[in-house]
């Protein structure tokens, strides 16, 4: 790089450097410090406890397999949804791709439910399976976001060439899709790994998590040695699994051809085909309908038969109370927030992943994963005791919201960004410079179109995380300004058949804005990839 | 280039609404005008209604601002470490499980408030005065009617029942690491069988097929038979206004006969208490606000609120509470005191004792 380079790549660090110091690094290591050196010296004898009793070592280690047999459940079921959305072109597959994204955004305690009204018990397996529930989406939009642009020519070349169809995907897909790939698997894993709603309501009194348990040290006992040394046992895990995946990831990034999506796919014309596309569609209504369709039942399943009583309940039970909010105020309010918070990670994130793949280093990515991989309880209280001075007294300010919520989204803008960033065959930029073309319009006729089309892939899921966030929100003291899950976690809290379905109609108009949003998002293409 | 122009148009609205973030500018407005506004920090579960705060901001001048800031845990462990830096006023919401690690942790300012003459000296449990008591409630095992009936199984009335065969697979309760009224009831069967014998009781009703579960809701709309799912369990671990709940928010026709019946004698009481938080710079406006916490427009409006009971004198209750709700007239209780001291050690015994 040439002294320039280097100075344009620093600039465009700064925000993405400074917002994760000071949003993340900043207060984590204030609760943590609060938690291990509390008179001033440090006293690590907490953390030495977590590895010499058996009963945490035991959830340490729960955490860790259970987060990676979830994620090799959620690869090997989405990878074909994967792969089907992004090479078939079928009618209705638009909503079949929003649709996916849907259990994303639900709150867990919810799902939960609609798993133990479907007969499950609490268990190994419900636990696993509510996890590719909600991380399929995120297979499905990494993944299938770079496959729809592969090249199939290379694939057919191999083919020609004598190539057995598994021989193909080993030695030409798989490792174009290795980026997003890889970014697919470590985020499931860092959402598993911090799983704490799942746990809790489908893992049953006998299973504990990192999570769970950092969650009851911090909120109940107040035990923050214990909490801290906790967190930073996930920390030091997360960091691991985050060099890993940088190095794996690193090695084998390759430029690609890659073509725009509509030439990608194609009708299912074999009997082959069809069936390939069938057999995931009903994986997709069996899986990820079937929870869905329990809660938009039940929301309408009022007394005297099928209606909409509970939708104007949402309206009238509790509007009395001093925090009572109309469901369109909620919904309002969940759109600001989301709004807002997907500005933030877009910009954010979207300057981190062009100023990575500038740098072909991966600490960026790596860096930026860290909020996903950390305790959403820790980061809450983090905030509470870090950001108390002015200007930066945000404890109780509106903006928190956002800026927890854009932590969590800005990972997937800078992975999704990234991995299609780098996946540009340097000689077209080298084509253009000989063209004579100065290094700005190169980016602008080259980079930008491929960055602004990924960018609105990952500001749908921005968007999406930040409809349905529930975690670090949680945990910090915000004024009465209801989001929609909010809203649902309020009614669930008291009893009587009202309140219990005007949570469901509440879930069921998530789901319903989530569907319009990230339909809406998904058609706003800025620049397709043109064809060269 | 037009859609590039276009990118940018949303992302400038974007920013424009970010400007609209709610109540981003509600402090400048506020301080707009003379009045004074305190922050009440609460649990997720406070509620009152807007009138009546609207009262005491027409008698007073002063605005309130609720801070909801997660479960009642959550809300006090948040205000403990932001001592030296309050984020509010006053907390409401420490209950006398909780009561003995506030008042250590010195959160509170004392403030004997002139209306507490009318209210039984049995809720004061701070006898310095750094937190007054507001409401109470109690924690029982609340059973199905419409499934005793059908069963033709007799109802419960004693603790030693739910040990029975009788009662085999009926029960659901909480966990009381992750669930305050899990650990309620795990309370009462330390005040009703003592300090030696609770554990062999929990041995036995976990012989006897209990479920335990992590949360509230879980056991009320999932497990419990009188929920809103499908479940199998027609004895919960729940609260003793839940009949008058039940029929408070039942779907339309009200029934006349509440479907949840109170095993009485398996009460433990919950009372919550408010405190001006030290280091405020509204002393005076926050302890009027406790005042009015405690008169009587206030305390008439918990019980339809919160779903608790007024701790003050004489104070009327709402219809569906007189007549579908029991008045335990002889909750089990525990010093907060012996609660705070012993209550880590509890959870431990008592997971080993049913879940190891």
């Amino acid at each position: 790089m040439t002294g320039g380079a280097r100075v344009r790549t620093a600039l465009l660090l700064l925000v993405p450097v400074g917002f994760f110091g000071v949003f993340f690094a900043y207060p984590i290591g204030s609760i943590l410090g609060r938690g291990l050196a509390p008179g001033g010296s440090v006293d690590l004898t907490p953390l030495t406890h977590v590895f010499s009793d058996p009963g945490l070592r035991g959830i340490a280690w729960f955490t860790l397999w259970q987060a990676a047999v979830s994620t090799v459940l959620t690869l090997a079921v989405a990878l074909p949804g994967a792969y089907v959305l992004a090479r078939y072109e079928f009618p209705g597959k638009r909503i079949v791709r929003a649709l996916v994204t849907v259990p994303f955004v639900l709150p867990t305690v919810v799902v939960g439910s609609a798993f133990l009204a479907l007969g499950f018990q609490p268990s190994l397996g419900a636990i696993l399976l509510a996890h590719v529930f909600f991380n399929y989406a995120v297979v499905v939009r990494t993944v299938g976001g770079l496959w729809s642009h592969l090249d199939p020519h290379q694939e057919e070349a191999a083919r020609v060439l004598g190539a057995s169809r598994r021989r193909t995907w080993w030695s030409v897909t798989l490792p174009a899709l290795r980026p997003a790939l890889v970014a697919a698997a470590t985020i499931t894993f860092l959402f598993t790994f911090t799983s704490f709603g799942v746990i809790l309501v489908l893992g049953g009194p006998t299973r504990s998590t990192l999570e769970t348990e950092i969650y009851r040290q911090t909120t109940q006992t107040l035990n923050l040695p214990l909490a801290a040394a906790l967190s930073i046992v996930q920390l030091v895990a997360v960091v691991a699994l985050l060099v890993g995946t940088g190095r794996a990831e690193g090695r084998r990034a390759t430029a690609l051809g890659l073509r725009p999506s509509a030439e990608v796919a194609r009708r299912p014309r074999t009997a082959r085909d069809r069936a390939v596309v069938g057999a995931n569609l009903v994986v997709m209504a069996a899986l990820l309908g079937t929870p869905v369709a329990v809660l938009v039942a039940r929301s309408f399943d009022t007394p005297g038969g099928a209606g909409f009583g509970f939708y104007r309940a949402l309206g009238s039970v509790r509007a009395g109370s001093v925090l009572f909010v109309p469901p369109t105020d909620a919904i309002r309010n969940s759109l600001v927030y989301a709004l807002v918070a997907t500005a933030i990670a877009v910009t954010v994130g979207g300057l981190a992943a062009v100023a990575a793949a500038r740098t072909r280093r991966r600490v960026v990515d790596g860096l930026l994963s860290l909020p996903l991989g950390v305790s959403a309880v820790t980061l809450g209280f983090g905030f509470l005791i870090a950001l108390d001075t002015p200007p930066l007294d945000l404890r109780t300010s509106p903006w928190l919201v956002p800026i927890a919520q854009a932590l969590v989204a800005i990972p997937f803008v800078v992975r999704i960004v990234g991995s299609v960033l780098r996946s540009i065959d340097p000689r077209l930029r080298e084509a253009a410079a000989t063209l004579g073309a100065g290094p700005a319009r190169v980016w602008r006729e080259v980079d930008l179109p491929i960055v602004t089309r990924a960018a609105s892939v990952a500001a749908a899921f921005a968007f999406a995380i930040s409809l349905g966030e529930f975690g670090a929100t949680t945990f910090i003291a915000r004024p009465n300004h209801p989001t929609l899950p909010i809203m649902i976690f309020r009614l669930l809290g008291q009893p009587g058949a009202q309140n219990f379905g005007a949570a469901m109609a509440a879930s069921t108009i998530l789901m319903a804005l989530t569907l319009v949003a990230v339909l809406g998002i998904d058609r706003f293409r800025v620049g397709e990839l043109g064809t060269f | 280039m037009h859609r590039l122009a276009r990118l940018l148009v949303a992302l400038s609205v974007a920013v424009a609404v970010t400007a609209a973030v709610p109540g981003a500018g509600a402090s400048t407005r506020s301080r707009a005008k003379s009045d004074v506004t305190i922050t009440l920090v609460t649990h997720d579960s406070f509620s009152v209604s807007k009138h009546v705060l609207g009262d005491f901001t027409r008698q007073t001048g002063v605005k309130v601002k609720v801070l909801p800031a997660g479960d009642a845990g959550a809300a006090l462990n948040q205000v403990i470490l932001t001592k030296g830096a309050p984020i509010g006023d006053l907390l409401f919401g420490v209950d006398n499980t909780f009561l003995s690690r506030a008042l250590q942790a010195g959160i509170f300012e004392t403030y004997r408030s002139p209306r507490l003459s009318a209210v039984p000296a049995a809720y004061q449990l701070d006898p310095k005065h750094r937190v007054t008591p507001v409401d109470h409630g109690d924690v029982c095992v609340e059973y199905d009617k419409q499934w005793f009936a059908q069963h033709h199984v007799p109802v419960p009335t004693a603790l030693d029942d739910l040990t029975k065969p009788a009662y085999q697979d009926l029960l659901v309760a909480e966990n009381p690491a992750t669930s305050s009224p899990g650990l309620a009831f795990q309370l009462a069967t330390i005040a009703h069988f003592g300090t030696k014998q609770w554990r062999a009781y929990w041995s036995k009703l976990r012989a006897n097929g209990v479920e335990i579960v992590n949360d509230w809701n879980t056991a009320y709309e999932s497990s419990f038979t009188a929920g809103g799912g499908n479940g199998t369990k027609p004895l919960v671990v729940s609260y003793a206004s839940d009949p008058a709940a039940a029929v408070y928010y039942a779907n339309p026709p009200k029934p006349t006969v509440s479907p949840v019946g109170t095993l009485l004698s398996s009460c433990f009481r919950q009372i919550e208490f408010v405190g001006v938080l030290e280091g405020t710079s509204h002393a005076k406006e926050a302890r009027r606000l406790v005042d009015f916490m405690i008169e009587r427009e206030f305390q008439a409006d918990l019980p339809l609120q919160m779903f608790v009971y007024p701790v003050r004198d004489g104070t009327p209750l709402p219809a569906v509470f007189e007549k579908y709700a029991q008045v335990v007239a002889k909750p089990l209780t525990l010093s907060p005191t012996v609660i705070g001291a012993r209550r880590d050690r509890w959870i431990e015994q008592w997971t080993d004792t049913v879940l190891r």
